[in-house]
């Protein structure tokens, strides 16, 4: 009894979580000579964005000009117009904007190429510091100096000249 | 060298944060028409009063010519009417400028009622009821105003109501200079 009521409840999440990743679409009727244009309508309507709802393509949006533009998109495709045909017809008079997928021209080059010369900035900014020398031993090492200053302070022989350590001398106020 | 290094990272900030801070003053509604500096599409459409009565771009041509594209579902039209009749009586504009309407994807009825009871701006508007002409100029709402020099090519797009201040600050500018480019015979 357990069990069935469990698998039920898996059944019900699992196609509820299905059913969320189909998008809700206006409903329209477009009957489509052949299956090819099918596919190409629904690839075009998810790549031109509405022009009024400015983050939603033709096909998700419910605005009356998105609408229009899938009507007219329609016509094209029945017209027996090419994709690119049909591109430009929309950008001649909504402009490059309506292109979710920008052309590569001079004011989308850093949107084009600004990815990828980031990527590369940062590759050699690693790189230089990765052949920045590390620290050898010989780097480590005291000098002559150092050694002498270290055997007066295992000593326990405050130099007089350190001044800038106020616990030790705290220490020996005490 | 190192010191430029360490203040990298506070030259970058601060350039991010004016980029963004521009950011926050651009209207993203606000795009250049694709059409700007091409000529008015060809239409052949009725006039909203007339509806045998077919009008072309021809019709429009030789002035310098404000089209509005308006429409009675359009509440944003309504705010700007009052001043389009500001504009239409105004008569040292009227002498050099001419205003025509489109009546876009509308109900003939209604925008006829409509031009009765607020009176009607326009020399006159062209029905375009399917959004064919609305479509060509790259419209997507209403209302929107383009400005037409007298060669037939369109000059501006502005999406939104007009009023004083628009005016003032988009169109005026605009509009001296297109005279003056008729006088001198450009």
């Amino acid at each position: 009894m357990l069990n069935k009521i469990l698998f039920i409840l898996i059944v019900s999440v699992t196609s509820l979580l299905a059913s969320n990743s189909v998008y809700a679409s206006p409903v329209e009727t477009f009957e489509f000579q052949d299956e090819v244009t099918k596919i190409r309508f629904q690839a075009l309507s998810k790549e031109l964005r509405c022009p009024k709802c400015q983050n939603q393509n033709l096909a998700d949006s419910n605005s009356p000009i998105a609408a229009d533009l899938r009507r007219e998109l329609y016509e094209l495709l029945q017209q027996g117009k090419a994709d690119s045909e049909v591109v430009d017809f929309m950008v001649a008079r909504y402009g490059e904007f309506v292109l979710y997928r920008p052309r590569v021209s001079s004011i989308t080059y850093i949107l084009w190429f600004g990815p990828a010369l980031l990527i590369l900035i940062g590759v050699i900014i690693v790189i230089i510091i990765l052949r920045k020398k590390p620290a050898t031993k010989e780097n480590l090492a005291l000098d002559s100096q150092q050694q002498e200053k270290l055997q007066q302070l295992l000593q326990g022989n405050q130099p007089t000249s350190n001044i800038d350590n106020p616990n030790i001398t705290k220490k020996e106020k005490e | 060298m190192n010191k430029v290094i360490r203040f990298l990272p506070l030259v970058l900030v601060i350039a991010l944060g004016v980029v963004l801070y521009r950011g926050l003053s651009l209207n993203p509604q606000d795009m250049p028409s694709a059409l700007v500096g091409n000529a008015m599409p060809e239409f052949s459409l009725s006039t909203l009063n007339d509806e045998n009565k077919m009008v072309t771009k021809a019709d429009l041509a030789g002035d310098i010519v404000l089209l509005n594209v308006w429409a009675t579902w359009c509440p944003t039209c309504k705010y700007e009417h009052p001043y389009l009749l500001e504009l239409a009586t105004d008569p040292q504009l009227n002498s050099q400028v001419t205003l025509y309407g489109v009546n876009y994807k509308d109900e003939r009825p209604a925008a006829q009622e409509w031009l009765t009871y607020y009176k009607d701006p326009y020399q006159f508007s062209i029905f375009d009821e399917e959004g064919t002409l609305g479509l060509d100029l790259g419209v997507y709402g209403a209302p929107e105003t383009f400005v037409i020099d007298h060669h037939g090519i369109i000059r501006k797009r502005f999406a939104g109501a007009l009023d004083i201040r628009v005016w003032r600050k988009e169109f005026e500018p605009l509009i001296k200079q297109l005279i003056n480019e008729k006088l001198q015979g450009k």
